[in-house]
């Protein structure tokens, strides 16, 4: 059974292989190798999934060797998987989230592009290696291969970021996400090197037992190779100081914001450090820096997400700041927990992006959430899914899929690491912060009024509503049912859960976080839950009751101030463009002729000017050979004499 | 005279005859229709440079790889000069006097050493295996690797002798660009794996941190001005300088990973910048322009030309997946392992390759369209030609073995710092093992004493020292010779070697004698 594991990532490889090679296939074969090569890799997964939990393989773990990839002094990594809790929950949220992603597509794609259906068979050839290189990433057994299907991922990223490659502005972002996370990705390069001049070894499992045995906790070395890895995870999951390529990512079709944020990409950062965790174990500044990180991140992208009026950018922010989270989680030591909010995360922010990209569709590319208002009665299918996704983001009930963020909070709490309540505190802001922007984003784009566009998308006089196409309904409605009951898989012990996910998590991570007490964990949860709907109500009131106040606010000199600042996300673009961009463009433009051939040249030009000189002086005149003649005498004569 | 017509093969020189097969096929390919003026003359030239390629990469006599070595640039020369663009003299010549003055220094370099070892050892003679191994004061032996390395390192090429190359190649015609690219550079290459570095191991082994700093700086210079070009070819032609100081890293940091990685490149870059510049070239033929400012949004009007460029240009930023990735991946932990900086610095050019190579894309075939070009999407033809080189690319990406089993056995006689200390460790362990000699206490001429480079080629003397005491505990005297001359006689310090004062220097430990390193295999005895 665990034979077929190589399947997974070959089924949307083979997707790939056969869209690039067959340039006349129809639309619908394009639909169907497409969304078929991920189903059936989820189908596989699944079937895995239910394999893993009936009889669970002797520890725990599966790895099949494909082939060695080359073996070169010492170095012998081989392409080869590796199956265990965690790489398997990675694989079914890859494959499941990303079929219904590229179902939705089916669709979507079909009417959007300049003409419409631009681009299909490409699209659905980008999408399948994404997520085939997501798999490769997810399932390597060593860090090589896990860098393979890293780059894979930023590649693709690029090539559907910059998919309507004719607005320069798409290719701008696309090179942006790329050349950003590549800084990431030297850095675990370095890393890697490091590994294995000093472990020997790249293989996953056996780097990290020879890690804990040969180094100390806190050595040197462990803490440069865990700073290392963590340059790339920073990249790769848009966390502070390498966060700026993902707002400007939203610049590609909104299924690839979906996939790159839910199901791929994003959480192949997360997923390293997780991976990786014995490292991480091994250098606890570095661990505390990951909370440090993700802190500040959360909050940094929860006030941004504010001030957005962008609805796909608001979303981006929102990914940015709940993947902060799960660097909190990651660096508190709540591993179990951590995953688990990757997976209910990408069921949520999954959903959000597509019914958000419904919208956009709709309101014929409308983006503007201040242009569209009252759509609750318009689209209710979608009003209904993403406010389930929006529930699951705030971890407001009915949606369960959102407490998974209480875990990590409380884990925060709990945790004997230094600094934590300080990064809970920075975490029950977030949580008031979630909150408040999600609402703000529901109430501007769903209630109030109708807004200019959505009276011009929807005439008065017309009572026919546009059927929603099944192929995207149904993801919705799927991803919705998720948001409501995914939660269930752990739900907190305080509201009388069973710890599922961790139970089943804990053959990966042995050392389980510390148990908080159960009554502490009803406060907290209590406090998180007052935070949500605090800023649920503060939504409320400054962007429904009374938007003029809100206004108001932003219009005062302070106010615009920090509303421009928070708009531009810090301002770190400004800052990167004038400590990197600039002075790298100016020495390459200024250097274009490349100043050593200049000196080259200039040899050639001094050349060329001593032949001229002494060409002159073959004039044919004799007066001219005699006086040289005389010089010349005179000259020797003085040598002569002196020397 | 001592000079014959030695050719031999081995895996290295095999793998690079084969690419210049591969590569003289799609030069062919590229000058098909292309070339309407002199065409017979034309192939004359195009098979005379590949003879003289094969020739350089076969040849195992120094007089016969000079003649060589000076026949791939006549023909190049006339390729370019009779057949390029619209700058095709200045650049002909500018190539003619780089190369030929570099190949000059070779040749007294050759000459030098002819003599050398005809004079302490009354044999006369340019083969190479006789040659190896010849007996020079250190300061002889920088001179003469320094005449080598002229001619290699200008090839090859190094900053800051890379300037005739960007002009070279963006005149020549497509074919002269895929020779000069994909071959010429690698003789440059070859030449210092297999010449200047085994003849001079330990002035080589001083000259490796200037070669690897030049190899970082041939990185990140060329990788920043392939991002300033507006010239598509220039363009490509800047980023070989780039990818060619892989190479030149990788040689230099003397391990099997990273040698092992020069190796690769050298393939791999003839590879991806040949199909480069053959897309150019189609690109070049249809809408007679180069200028990158011209172009934009081509993919909607040759969308295959666009995906098959897109492809080489990721090969280029060393995509994980192809072979390029393999071989700069082994360059740099082969070069982080001798030096952390030099492996983090030139890491830093993949982040270069990743600007350059999406730029590159981004103006020709991505963005909006600024003219109305109206061409035909690759033939047939082109496209074998370019998907051949893709999957050669992608088969060395996934499974390089079979290269790299090729080069191993070339790479593994080659010397290096470590061996010293395994040397002499086996040494002491069996002081009469087969293949040590013994020399007699009286010994006064210079004997021929092959530890000499092996000392200067020391990288920890550290560790070398309580090896090396261990021996000096054995012997009852040491004859230390100093520049040919007998210093003292007597208990031997080690200091003085380890502060590298001595120049020369035997052991005669009366039992055994370490003259005979070289005759141990390296790795000790399997």
């Amino acid at each position: 059974m665990f034979e077929a594991l190589w399947l997974i990532p070959a089924l949307p490889l083979t997707g790939f292989i056969l869209l690039v090679a067959g340039q006349r296939w129809s639309r619908r074969a394009v639909a169907v190798i497409g969304a078929g090569s991920v189903g059936a890799a989820a189908l596989v997964a699944l079937g895995l999934a239910v394999r893993f939990l009936v009889a669970p393989p002797p520890g725990h773990a599966v790895s099949q060797v494909l082939w060695t990839w080359m073996n070169v002094a010492g170095l012998t990594p081989r392409i080869s998987l590796y199956l265990d809790a965690l790489s398997l929950t990675m694989t079914v949220v890859v494959t499941v989230v990303g079929f219904l992603i590229h179902l939705y597509s089916t669709a979507c794609m079909a009417e959007q592009g300049e003409p419409p259906g631009e681009g299909y068979r490409r699209f659905f050839a980008y999408m399948n290696l994404f997520v085939a290189s997501m798999l490769v990433l997810v399932l390597a057994d060593n860090l090589l291969l896990l860098y393979l299907g890293w780059e894979g991922v930023g590649v693709c990223s690029y090539l559907l970021i910059g998919f309507w490659y004719q607005d320069p502005a798409n290719g701008r972002a696309a090179m942006k996400a790329f050349i950003v996370t590549r800084v990431g990705d030297t850095a675990l390069a370095v890393g890697l090197f490091l590994l294995f001049v000093h472990l020997g070894t790249l293989q996953i499992q056996e780097a990290m037992q020879r890690a804990a045995a040969q180094w100390t906790p806190g050595s040197t070395l462990a803490v440069a190779a865990a700073a290392l890895l963590l340059g790339g995870a920073v990249g790769k999951s848009a966390q502070l100081p390498l966060q700026t390529w993902l707002p400007d990512a939203m610049a590609g079709p909104t299924p690839v914001s979906a996939l790159i944020h839910a199901a791929t990409m994003v959480t192949a950062g997360v997923y390293l450090v997780a991976r990786t965790h014995v490292l991480f174990e091994l250098a606890p500044a570095v661990q505390l820096l990951v909370a440090v990180l993700g802190a500040a991140t959360l909050l940094f992208a929860g006030f941004s997400a504010l001030t957005q009026w962008d609805l796909k950018r608001v979303l981006a922010y929102s990914t940015i700041s709940q993947l902060g989270y799960m660097f909190l989680g990651l660096g508190v030591g709540a591993w179990s927990a951590t995953m688990f909010h990757f997976v209910t995360h990408a069921v949520f922010k999954s959903l959000l992006f597509l019914a958000a990209g419904v919208v956009i569709a709709r309101l014929h590319e409308e983006h503007n959430m201040f242009r569209m208002g009252g759509l609750r009665r318009k689209l209710p299918v979608v009003f209904w899914t993403f406010l389930a996704g929006a529930c699951a983001l705030t971890s407001l009930p009915p949606a369960t899929a959102g407490f998974s963020k209480e875990l990590i909070l409380n884990a925060a709490w709990c945790s004997a690491g230094p600094g934590g309540p300080w990064l809970y505190g920075a975490g029950l802001a977030g949580v008031f912060l979630t909150a408040l922007y999600t609402f703000r984003m529901v109430f501007l784009t769903f209630f109030g009024p109708p807004g200019d566009q959505t009276a011009k998308a929807f005439p008065a006089g017309s009572a026919r509503r546009p059927l929603l196409e099944k192929a995207m309904a149904l993801p919705l409605l799927v991803l919705a049912a998720g948001c409501l009951f995914g939660g269930l898989l752990e739900w907190p012990a305080a509201l009388g859960g069973h710890p599922f996910f961790v139970k089943f998590m804990s053959s990966v991570f042995p050392g389980a976080a510390e148990e908080c007490p159960l009554a502490t964990e009803r406060i907290l949860s209590a406090a998180a839950v007052l935070a949500t709907l605090l800023g649920a109500l503060s939504a409320y009131v400054l962007f429904l009751r009374c938007p003029g106040f809100a206004r108001a606010l932003a219009a005062t000199p302070a106010g615009a101030a920090v509303h421009r600042f928070w708009l531009s996300g810090w301002g770190f673009d400004g800052l990167y463009d004038r400590l990197f961009v600039r002075p790298l463009v100016w020495v390459a433009r200024i250097n274009q002729a490349d100043f050593i051939d200049q000196m080259y040249q200039g040899l050639a030009q001094l050349n060329v000017g001593l032949h001229r000189l002494l060409s002159r002086t073959q004039n044919g005149r004799v007066r001219w050979y005699a006086a040289g003649l005389a010089v010349g005498a005179i000259l020797l004569l003085m040598m002569a004499v002196f020397l | 005279m001592g000079i014959q017509a030695h050719f031999a093969v081995d895996g290295l020189s095999l793998l690079l005859v084969l690419l210049t097969g591969f590569l003289g096929l799609m030069a062919v390919a590229a000058s098909w229709t292309v070339i309407r003026a002199r065409v017979g003359f034309y192939y004359f030239n195009l098979l005379l440079v590949l003879a003289g390629i094969t020739g350089v990469f076969l040849a195992l006599d120094l007089f016969l790889f000079y003649f060589l070595w000076e026949l791939m640039l006549i023909p190049m020369y006339f390729l370019i000069d009779l057949w390029g663009h619209e700058r095709r003299h200045a650049a002909a010549i500018k190539f003619f006097i780089f190369t030929q003055l570099s190949g000059l220094l070779m040749l007294l370099s050759i000459l030098g050493l002819y003599f050398a070892h005809g004079r302490s050892t009354g044999v006369y003679t340019f083969d190479y295996p006789q040659l190896l191994g010849t007996t020079l004061s250190p300061a002889a032996a920088r001179w003469l690797l320094l005449g080598f390395a002229a001619a290699f390192l200008v090839k090859l090429p190094a900053v800051p002798f890379h300037t005739w190359l960007p002009d070279a190649h963006t005149e020549a015609p497509t074919a002269g660009s895929i020779i000069l690219a994909g071959l010429l550079l690698k003789t440059g290459a070859y030449g210092l794996l297999r010449f200047a570095v085994p003849l001079f191991p330990g002035a080589a082994a001083q000259f490796a941190p200037a070669a690897m700093l030049l190899g970082v700086l041939g990185i990140l210079y060329g990788a920043v001005l392939a991002c300033a070009q507006t010239d598509f070819k220039r363009l490509v032609a800047y980023t070989s300088v780039s990818h060619l100081g892989f190479v030149l890293l990788g040689i230099f940091a003397g391990n099997l990973l990273a040698q092992q990685g020069a190796v690769l490149q050298m393939i791999c870059h003839g590879l991806s910048t040949g199909a480069l510049f053959l897309l150019v070239g189609a690109l070049d033929e249809r809408i007679h322009t180069r200028d990158l400012r011209r172009m934009g949004g081509l993919w909607a009007v040759v969308p295959r030309m666009g995906a098959v460029a897109l492809f080489f240009a990721l090969a280029s930023l060393g995509l994980p997946g192809l072979g390029n990735f393999v071989a700069e991946f082994l360059v740099l932990l082969g070069a982080f392992q001798v030096s952390a900086v030099a492996g983090v610095v030139a890491a830093t050019g993949l982040i270069a390759a990743t600007v350059y190579a999406l730029w590159m894309i981004q103006q020709s075939f991505h963005g909006t369209a600024r003219e109305a070009w109206k061409l035909a999407d690759l033939n047939a033809r082109e496209m074998a030609a370019l998907l051949a080189m893709a999957a050669a690319l992608l088969w060395l990406g996934l499974y390089p073995q079979p290269a790299l089993d090729a080069a191993a056995p070339a790479l593994e006689r080659l010397e290096r710092p470590g061996d010293f200390e395994q040397k002499l460790t086996k040494v002491t362990k069996q002081p009469q093992a087969p293949g040590c000699c013994l020399i007699p206490s009286s010994f006064t001429s210079l004997p021929s004493c092959k530890i000499l480079p092996l000392i200067a080629a020391l990288p920890v003397p550290a560790a070398a020292l309580s090896l090396a005491e261990k021996i000096s505990s054995r012997c009852e005297g040491l004859t230390i010779w100093k520049s040919g001359k007998r210093e003292r006689r007597g208990r031997f310090s080690f200091h003085d070697f380890v502060s590298s004062k001595l120049t020369l220097l035997c052991f005669d430990c009366g039992y055994a004698a370490l003259n005979s390193f070289a005759a141990i295999p390296p790795g000790g005895a399997r």
